[in-house]
């Protein structure tokens, strides 16, 4: 399946770039091809299949019918080595300990501003920053718990981060089901790899939640709070309050009395001390943000202020996640920390900064240019493949709001092998992993690989057409080990006898 | 157990009984008017008519379709959209119900609800249907079925299970007495008395609407008639589609919510499902046809409907009550 395959000039996951596969992916190679096109054709429907009839799904609204999809799974997976692996851990921990350290210093203090390390304009401008909360000490000085750090690899192989995602990422729930749909299809590929397992993550989380509680309880009430069942993202919500077992609950089943906030239960209020939120700040409550919404809780934030609720993650971390204030993280971890950054960011420009703005608009069609404050692929622009309208449109948006945008140079991401339309070709991916802020920094071994499926695209996002791959971080191990060559199956030994009906 | 998720467990367990008694009714009335030698356009209509007055859907039955078939009545209450009752509907109001409090019920559950779900609105259930419609309603059926049963065997028989045997039990309470009540509304239009000389075939009929035929047959050996055949299915204690039987277990499962004895009451719902229970503990067969059939199965589902609305007041909506 694999012998019209071509790396297409870019870096590849899979193979070098005179196409012999690496290392890591030879077992893999020798049992993918091994198989014969229908049979691939056939788990490839299992695993579809099994996405929608577990409701793995988010829905797409079209006319008065909303329809719910699958987010596309690819069978291939994608394989992080050990020493790789323990680099982006290495960098991400840096990364999130200088954004939280970052985070406390801009609602106190602000001596990254006094030092001129960031330009105050960059924070008084910043969408999400909450000035309402200067001075506020958050449970345990923690303000991001939950970061979705996107990272990339260039055309030399090198991980770059893209962008960090410091309010409500999302995702990790396919991390997880990506595991179980590839243990379902290939479950004798597992004893060929000493994967690093996943499914330790809604613990971790919990732990978290647990740990910001107020006053040190011993045994804390935790609950999800969710904008409901038609947010693309319910399924995540509910996947992982069930996976931690505490409540989920949508707004209307909380109320706030005597600055604390209340579940209504059958057996009348029970008192929450933690709420692991996936509604946006805006939202939140209708008293203090948004009016119109009908999502949050009235009174929320005050009890929050009163120290009678934690809240992960906290309220504001959207400053430090503004696409301008990326381009300072590299700063910020020398500032905080006195290191050099070990995950380099990509190279951005500034369109609030005259010589940048300049050099972008003399080259937009040749760069990325994103909006500064949303996600999900929104808000974007890729120069060289934009219509001349969407280039005019951008341009004039940047003049008037150059706050509002940056622009960065178009990078090869790395791509690796994906099944597509019956055959397997190189699709361009980028990797998410999931860092937990508690006690101690963890980040499980694995993340959401994203696949732009269709070809040639550079967008991984759901909502443009893209899908996910289960991700492997591997152990350190000998691949010439026989339990990693054997093909055998392990035979178990066999247990007492059950009894039957004589 | 948050409040939303107690009602939620409540509702979905009931629509997933009404989907099947929908089935259920479909399937016989069809296999009846297979006996029908002479099927005119005023017996069609003397058949069809009493599914749509049993569902109580008479009025948007004829608003959405010019005349009454055997075609258009199963289509009204199989697919119909529009028709909040419809074994579509139903099912799928049951799956978002479920959506809402997939974290406490069993993914076992939930997947066997979605796997129901995704067949009902697909193309092969609109084939099924078409080309063998008994075995479409049976699948239904055994679906339910299977779920109630998984329900069993994978849920912590807990707070949110009572909730589920409720729904389950009081829906099924009142399936059955508008099963039985379809007798009263085919025999209006001749004026037979209840209970009178009665064609055995449309009591057959109802009997195999609660699967009951094996089971009665069991307890009344040779005896077909009216007033055994109601007697079975109202007052049996142990069948557990009669209407006793279905109010014993509801009433049960009422009072293990708060952990109340059943003897005694705490609350509205207790109270009012505790009298039901002792009143139809107390009748016999006679006493009910002396105050009338159909006004006794008529006053029985108020009765449901008032257990029913007194339970989510007490335990859902509480806090929504302007104070």
């Amino acid at each position: 399946m694999f012998s019209n395959y071509d790396v297409g000039g870019f870096f590849d996951e899979m193979f070098d770039s005179s196409g012999n596969v690496r290392p890591h992916y030879a077992t893999l190679l020798r049992r993918f091809g091994q198989m014969d096109p229908e049979e691939f054709a056939r788990k490839n429907t299992m695993a579809a299949n099994s996405y929608l009839s577990q409701g793995i799904t988010f829905t797409v609204y079209s006319g008065d019918e909303g329809t719910e999809r699958i987010f596309p799974f690819d069978l291939i997976p994608r394989i992080v080595p050990a020493d790789e692996w323990a680099h982006i851990e290495k960098g991400l921990v840096q990364r999130l300990t200088a954004l939280n350290m970052f985070l406390h210093d801009i609602y106190h203090e602000q001596r990254i501003i006094k030092e001129k390390v960031i330009p105050e304009e960059v924070i008084r401008s910043a969408k999400h920053f909450r000035p309402e909360f200067m001075g506020f000490d958050v449970p345990k000085n923690i303000y991001i718990h939950v970061c979705g750090t996107d990272l990339i690899r260039d055309n030399t192989g090198q991980y770059l981060v893209l962008e960090d995602n410091g309010r409500c990422p999302s995702g990790v729930s396919y991390v997880l089901e990506n595991r179980q749909a590839m243990k379902r299809v290939f479950p004798r590929l597992f004893s060929k790899y000493p994967v690093r397992p996943v499914d330790r993550y809604p613990q971790e989380l919990l732990s978290v939640l647990r740990y910001i509680a107020p006053g040190g309880k011993p045994d804390p009430v935790c609950a999800v709070l969710t904008p409901g069942i038609y947010n693309s993202a319910y399924f995540e919500h509910s996947f992982l309050a069930r996976e931690m077992g505490i409540e989920i609950v949508v707004g209307a089943d909380l109320v706030v009395e005597n600055r604390r906030v209340y579940m209504k239960t059958t057996r009348g209020l029970q008192q929450v001390d933690v709420i692991y939120r996936r509604i946006d700040d805006d939202f939140l409550d209708p008293l203090v943000f948004r009016k119109d919404s009908v999502l949050g809780v009235p009174g929320l934030v005050d009890a929050y202020r009163a120290g009678n609720v934690a809240l992960a993650n906290s309220i504001g971390t959207g400053v430090a996640d503004d696409k301008v204030t990326y381009y300072y993280v590299p700063r910020m971890i020398e500032f905080y920390l006195g290191e050099k950054p070990i995950l380099p960011n990509v190279e951005t420009y500034l369109s609030s900064e005259e010589s940048d703005r300049k050099y972008i608009l003399e080259h937009i069609d040749e760069l990325v240019i994103k909006s500064a404050n949303e996600s999900g692929g929104y808000g974007m622009l890729i120069g060289p493949h934009a219509t001349k309208e969407e280039i005019e449109k951008f341009r004039q948006a940047i003049i008037a709001d150059p706050r509002g945008y940056v622009a960065q140079p178009v990078i090869q991401l790395s791509r690796s092998p994906s099944y597509c339309d019956g055959v397997i070709e190189g699709r361009h991916i980028d990797l998410r992993p999931y860092i937990l802020s508690g006690e101690k920094t963890t980040i499980i071994p694995g993340g959401l690989t994203r696949v732009a499926l269709r070809k040639g695209s550079l967008v991984v996002n759901s909502s443009q057409g893209g899908g996910s791959k289960d991700t492997w971080v591997l152990d350190d191990y000998d691949p010439g080990l026989s339990q990693y060559q054997d093909d055998g199956m392990q035979t178990q030994s066999m247990g007492g006898m059950t009894q039957s009906q004589s | 157990m948050l409040s939303r998720v107690a009602d939620s467990c409540y509702w979905m367990s009931r629509y997933i009984e009404r989907a099947e008694t929908n089935a259920r009714l479909l399937n016989v009335n069809m296999s009846l008017m297979l006996d029908l030698e002479d099927a005119d356009e005023t017996s069609v209509k003397r058949y069809w008519e009493p599914v749509l007055a049993t569902l109580e859907d008479q009025e948007l039955f004829y608003k959405l379709y010019d005349r009454i078939s055997a075609e258009t009545v199963m289509e009204f209450v199989t697919f119909e959209k529009q028709n909040p009752n419809s074994v579509l509907s139903c099912i799928s109001r049951a799956r978002e119900n479920a959506r809402t409090v997939r974290e406490q019920i069993s993914s076992e559950m939930w997947e066997r609800l979605n796997k129901l779900y995704l067949y009902i609105r697909s193309d092969k259930a609109r084939t099924d249907f078409r080309n063998t419609p008994f075995d479409f309603y049976r699948s239904v059926i055994d679906d339910s079925h299977l779920f109630q049963g998984i329900t069993d065997a994978t849920m912590t028989h807990g707070e949110g299970w009572d909730f589920i045997q409720v729904g389950k039990y009081l829906e099924r309470a009142d399936s059955t007495s508008r099963v039985l009540d379809i007798k009263y509304h085919i025999l209006l239009p001749t004026g037979e008395p209840v209970g009178g000389n009665v064609d055995l075939t449309q009591w057959m009929a109802v009997l195999r609407s609660c699967s009951a035929v094996e089971a009665y047959l069991k307890v009344r050996v040779g005896h077909i008639s009216a007033s055994e055949i109601a007697q079975f299915l109202i007052l049996h204690p142990s069948f557990p589609r009669s209407i006793r039987f279905c109010v014993d277990q509801m009433d049960r499962a009422i009072h293990r919510i708060s952990g109340s004895s059943v003897f005694g009451f705490h609350n509205d719902p207790e109270r009012l499902s505790g009298m039901l229970r002792a009143q139809i503990a107390y009748a016999t067969i006679d006493s009910i046809f002396l105050c009338g059939l159909h006004e006794y199965l008529d006053n029985t589902q108020l009765r449901l409907t008032e257990i029913s609305n007194a339970l989510v007041k007490t335990y859902c909506e509480w806090l929504d009550e302007p104070k």
